[in-house]
């Protein structure tokens, strides 16, 4: 029997989703401030592997001199994304809700079944509560490598007045490759995450809207069986 | 029979209608309020240019922005607060030139004519030469030169204090003001900073680089190097000083930048 369960809170969704425009426009005004001086490349051996960004990349998206623009618009969504974040932060502290989020001893060892699963290697499924190990690892990172985006972002900023933060993220130059590479981060968290989402499916997807999923309900007693069984297992592994 | 007149007692909402009816509220509400959001961004982006004045060429509810976040980050403005400092070794043997905004348009620059020019408070004009200067106390100081662009650049200078350059002068009264602007001699290029800035213990007026006379590419005789700003604000050449309770016009303020554009 259908059974409509409670997922995602009122709160955990709201500000999923003024994240996802408000960081897109971070990102985007990010790079005319990047562009106007684009320094970062990797090289290995003093062979130039990546160049951020390519001739074709400019050439593609008609990039312009954008940096009083972009500076601009970055300076203002950075209220919204910090108060937006601030907001996730506190509740997900004060609700308990950090207990299904943040990973605990068996995550990062049920993180590799989570892979192995996914990549169609191992048919077992793993663990999955409200977030799955994998989950629980990738949704906590995201959260603090937006806390790190704020800070080294505030070192590069105002250097002088917060040369203490300047100074915990290694000095201007590096807190400006850090701030660059979190972004970096976010892209590639944003296409894995897309693929994810579409592949769990419409039931995962509905509950980041409307707060509820739909699962199939056993009958009551065995239920209880089920539970009796697991507690068994565990007692019989500690 | 009575009961006939009655309405029906309502039967309560299957399963599925009630999965259908929470679905259709929230995305309902998910669209609108993704409508509402988009329509706010187009309004954002389509918003008009804010009247040129001291400032120009940003969208007007950017320009809020940037002024009102100006006014936030400099509570944290401290005289205290200096920038981190280098040996002489690190220093750049030749630095950037970015930009000779009114100083490759001025040909007929006579720099053995020199003098700054002071707008004093009773509307006269004092002239100060480049010997009067050099007689003051000298301040060197070796630190990371930063470009608004992105690009820094650890750079050696040395010249007077511009707090001493004010207090030797007597232009304390002047000083009072709340603003203080420079310009290249034919005007092409100006600054406007505030008196927090000005005062900071940092800030030079300088005449040497690498512990020669600056070049004229970098600002011969006299530039100013204000490490608590951007490269922009460290104006070259100055022609004239003046004081008020007003923001000065400024360049690249014009240009859509950050009129504080502090550090």
């Amino acid at each position: 029997m259908k059974v409509i369960k409670e997922k995602h809170s009122l709160l955990m969704r709201w500000t999923h989703w003024v994240n996802f425009p408000v960081l897109a426009i971070m990102i985007w005004s990010g790079l005319f401030i990047y562009w106007a001086n684009d320094a970062y490349g990797i090289s290995i051996f003093g062979f130039t592997l990546i160049k951020f960004f390519p001739e074709w990349f400019y050439d593609y998206f008609h990039i312009p001199q954008r940096l009083a623009e972009g500076m601009a618009f970055h300076f203002l969504f950075v209220w919204f994304f910090f108060i937006n974040g601030l907001l996730y932060v506190v509740y997900t502290v004060f609700s308990g809700a950090w207990r299904e989020l943040l990973p605990n001893k068996n995550s990062f060892k049920e993180a590799w079944l989570v892979l192995l699963h996914d990549l169609h290697i191992r048919k077992t499924v793993p663990p999955q509560k409200k977030y799955n190990a994998a989950q629980r690892i990738a949704y906590s990172a995201i959260i603090f490598m937006g806390l790190g985006s704020v800070i080294t972002g505030l070192a590069i900023y105002k250097p002088v007045q917060f040369y203490w933060i300047c100074w915990l993220c290694g000095g201007y130059h590096f807190a400006r490759i850090l701030h660059f590479a979190l972004t970096i981060g976010y892209v590639f968290f944003f296409l894995i995450h897309i693929v994810q989402v579409a592949l769990a499916g419409w039931n995962n997807f509905r509950a980041v809207i409307a707060g509820f999923e739909v699962v199939e309900d056993q009958a009551q007693p065995k239920v209880q069986e089920l539970t009796i069984e697991t507690e068994d297992k565990d007692e019989n592994k500690s | 029979m009575k009961t006939n007149h009655k309405k029906p007692a309502k039967i309560p909402l299957t399963v599925d209608q009630k999965i259908r009816r929470r679905t259709f509220i929230s995305f309902g509400t998910f669209l609108a309020l993704g409508s509402g959001a988009f329509v706010g961004w187009k309004w954002l982006l389509n918003a008009p240019e804010e009247t040129a004045g001291i400032t120009a060429g940003a969208r007007a509810p950017l320009r809020r922005a940037l002024n009102k976040t100006e006014l936030f980050f400099r509570n944290f403005f401290s005289n205290k607060h200096l920038v981190k400092t280098y040996p002489v070794e690190r220093a750049a043997k030749s630095p950037r030139i970015n930009s000779l905004i009114g100083i490759e348009d001025d040909e007929d620059f006579d720099i053995a004519a020199w003098k700054l020019q002071v707008k004093l408070n009773n509307q006269k004009n004092r002239y100060i030469t480049i010997e009067e200067i050099k007689a003051l106390p000298k301040t060197e100081i070796v630190y990371d030169f930063k470009c608004v662009e992105g690009w820094d650049e650890i750079q050696y200078w040395a010249g007077v204090k511009l707090s001493d350059f004010l207090t030797h002068f007597q232009l304390e009264n002047e000083a009072e003001k709340q603003y203080m602007g420079l310009e290249t001699p034919n005007g092409a290029y100006y600054v406007g900073l505030e008196r927090e800035s000005i005062l900071h213990t940092q800030t030079l007026l300088a005449y040497e680089m690498n512990g020669k006379a600056i070049s004229t590419e970098h600002g011969a005789p006299l530039r100013l190097i204000i490490p608590v700003k951007y490269g922009i604000k460290n104006l070259k050449r100055i022609g004239m000083i003046s004081f008020s309770n007003s923001r000065p016009k400024d360049y690249w303020a014009e240009q859509g930048y950050d009129y504080y554009s502090g550090l």
